[in-house]
């Protein structure tokens, strides 16, 4: 029996116990299932997959969730601390219990896509599909055949959405792994602005495949910025396709924080189609024991005049793999155009591994645009500094590994977020290395300048 | 306070030191001095732990313990301190980090609580001020991008934050002009305590013009040839080295 076979039947047993759909979405799951059908999972001969082996998924047994249980309590602990508008999925399955989405201001919508397709399924019809087809993967394809559940957020044109908006997928320690194929839809107006905060996070235990496809349209002059921390549990399987969409003077950010998971790939294609667009990838992932974590990054430049700027930064340890594919394609005739990139990884053991390659593809000659890599371990002369003024080696690796994400880190403009990566990548530290005080000092010291 | 015993240390299979002996007293200022290659700043990176120096004879102790046997972390909590000739840039990694970490990594060895915030700052400013350096070094990675002079004057700030009980300063006057000298050796002296020690290497006596050591040793082929007060210093300058070689062949 093939591998997809096994996904088809639960996909065919799943259907059977729903009651009848729209045609089009019908017919889109149709499309979705005979494309994932006929492309097969990726194998290490595909060079979009060259350095990810998906085995582990392709051969895993999952079931889908029925019920968005979960302790009150535990939720607490896992959830970011955040004045917020929250959208939950359990195991891809929406809670509205965990969520809270009163007091939504004027312009601005946020509702799970079930309930999207209930109300006012015309109304989605349109743009779910629209960037991130079937063809674009078979676990789009995947995606696309199983999709009812996701987020759909509308921001109305000139509205500036001052709370973050969090969408949080929790993922539970099930008997049976569970897989979700969650939607995320931003539909961002002229002059809007927003900032989205995707939540990867779950029960310690947990052994789950997430498959999510996003799409984000921004229209002239929309803002948004879009983090997304993936601290899913370490027996995660996670796959996430995003593609975004941006019309002139159109502002995008992403900060793409990668933390946990067993194995990962993230897709990221960002679309410039108009004059004055600007996109900036700003990464971090950090993988320890086996984690596996590749991203594929795109950035096309479709318009003259337009912006990029990308910087990302691994950090791996025990043997953990790591991979980067950053593209920048600039289209015939995009003049004027610039484009940075640059990637650096740290390897902290000799077992860890880094596959990068940036590619730059351009097709018009005035064009400002760089591209770089570099690979090394902690500066051992740095090391031995700091442990001559005391610094235990611990302490002294940690506060050097710190730095190396600091360049990233500094650019997340939400405390709460940087933080929480700051004491991951810091690993354990020993108690008398007080990272908050350090913290604190430095901020009293600028308070007192 | 520190005893240097009959010490040889071999780099890379080559004999640095042969046999060199130094007793430094608290209270005192020593300073080490002699022609490049002679085993100088050899010696002060045995003390300090660095990787690559073999010691296949002799002992160091200080305050009665087995320097040899201590990690590089303990030696500096111990109040073991090497300001460096050549010091190490450190991206990403504010000095005031480098600053409290060490300090509260020295209280805890002694198991002292930490220093509470508005202390350690209250105590930075001002030492800041005596090494005439802005306040806004401090949130500037460690030697990134400072010049000569600023990167000396940050060895003697952190000594001055740390309070060793022996300073070692190795070339601590190389690439300074005669202003930055001057603050440095204020830095310095500043630190001249009874139950502080400090040791000087340098290859020129124009420190020692500034700071008057109490002991000077001419170190010359690994052994220290040559013992005297700070008139011995102004001696080497007139007639250098070789005289010196030639004395102690004699």
């Amino acid at each position: 029996m093939s591998d997809t076979h096994t996904f088809l039947e639960t996909l065919h047993q799943h259907r059977q116990s729903m009651g009848p759909e729209p045609t089009w979405i019908a017919a889109r799951r149709q499309a979705g299932a005979a494309r994932f059908e006929a492309m097969g999972f990726p194998t290490r001969r595909d060079e979009e997959w060259k350095y990810t082996d998906v085995r582990g998924i392709a051969q895993g047994n999952f079931a889908l969730a029925e019920s968005a249980e979960f302790s009150q309590a535990t939720a607490a602990t896992l959830t970011l601390p955040l004045e917020a508008y929250r959208l939950t999925f359990v195991d891809g399955v929406f809670s509205a219990s965990l969520s809270d989405l009163e007091h939504l201001p004027e312009g601005l919508q946020v509702l799970p896509l079930s309930k999207a397709l209930e109300t006012n399924h015309e109304a989605v019809g349109g743009p779910l599909g629209r960037l991130t087809g079937v063809d674009f993967s078979a676990f789009a394809a995947l995606n696309t055949a199983f999709m009812e559940e996701g987020a759909v957020i509308r921001i109305a044109a000139g509205c500036v959405v001052e709370k973050p908006i969090i969408v949080q997928f929790l993922s539970r320690a099930n008997d049976q792994p569970t897989m979700c194929h969650p939607r995320v839809l931003v539909e961002a107006a002229g002059r809007s602005e927003a900032t989205l905060i995707e939540h990867y996070i779950g029960e310690k235990d947990a052994q789950n495949f997430t498959n999510v496809v996003g799409e984000f349209m921004l229209d002239r002059g929309a803002i948004l910025q879009h983090y997304k921390l993936q601290e899913a549990p370490l027996g995660d399987y996670h796959v996430a396709s995003m593609h975004v969409e941006q019309n002139r003077d159109s502002r995008y950010t992403s900060y793409s924080l990668n933390l946990g998971g067993a194995l990962v790939r993230n897709d990221l294609i960002s679309d410039l189609n108009g004059q004055g667009a600007e996109t900036n990838f700003l990464g971090l992932f950090f993988g320890q024991d086996r984690q596996h974590v590749d991203n594929h990054t795109k950035v096309n430049h479709n318009a003259p005049l337009t912006f990029s700027n990308e910087n990302y930064k691994g950090i791996l340890d025990d043997r953990a793999h790591g991979v980067f594919n950053g593209k920048v394609f600039v289209k015939r005739d995009s003049q004027k155009i610039e484009g940075y990139q640059s990637n650096q990884n740290l390897l902290l053991s000799d077992r860890a591994r880094i596959d990068a390659k940036p590619e730059l593809e351009i097709y018009a000659d005035d064009v400002k645009c760089s591209h770089g890599t570099t690979t090394g371990q902690l500066d051992e002369e740095a090391v031995f500094a700091l442990r001559t003024r005391g610094i235990d080696e611990a302490t002294a690796r940690a506060l050097l590994t710190l730095a190396f994400a600091g360049e990233v880190l500094e650019e997340v403009k939400l405390d709460v977020v940087s933080e929480r990566v700051e004491l991951a990548v810091a690993g354990k530290l020993p108690e008398r290395f007080n990272l908050t005080g350090l913290v604190e000092a430095a901020s009293a010291l600028n308070e007192l300048d | 306070m520190l005893e240097v015993n009959d010490l040889h240390v071999t780099v890379e299979g080559n004999e640095i030191l042969k046999g060199l002996t130094l007793t430094i007293k608290k209270g005192e200022v020593h300073a080490i001095m002699g022609p490049n290659g002679a085993g100088k700043s050899t010696l002060s990176a045995v003390i300090a732990g660095k990787d690559g120096y073999e010691v296949t004879q002799g002992t160091i102790t200080f305050e009665g313990n087995d320097v040899l046997e201590m990690d590089i972390e303990e030696r500096a909590q111990a109040g073991l301190l090497l300001g460096f000739q050549y010091p190490v840039e450190i991206p990403g990694v504010k000095n005031i980090y480098l600053l409290k970490s060490a300090l509260n990594a020295q209280r805890a060895a002694r198991g002292e609580e930490e220093m509470p915030a508005p202390d350690f700052l209250k105590l930075v400013r001002e030492k800041l001020g005596y090494m005439k350096m802005d306040p806004s070094f401090l949130q500037r990675a460690v030697n990134e991008g400072f010049s000569g002079g600023e990167k000396k004057r940050n060895e003697i700030l952190q000594m001055l934050v740390l309070q060793p009980k022996l300073a070692m300063l190795d070339e601590i006057d190389s690439g300074l002009d005669i202003d930055a000298m001057k603050v440095v050796a204020d830095g310095v002296n500043s630190l001249r305590a009874e139950e502080r020690a400090i040791l000087i290497v340098t290859h020129y006596q124009r420190l020692l013009d500034y700071i008057t050591p109490d002991k000077v040793h001419v170190l010359v082929d690994g052994r220290i040839v040559k013992t005297g007060d700070a008139e011995l210093a102004k001696e080497l300058e007139a007639n250098g080295y070789e005289g010196i070689e030639e004395g102690s062949a004699a």
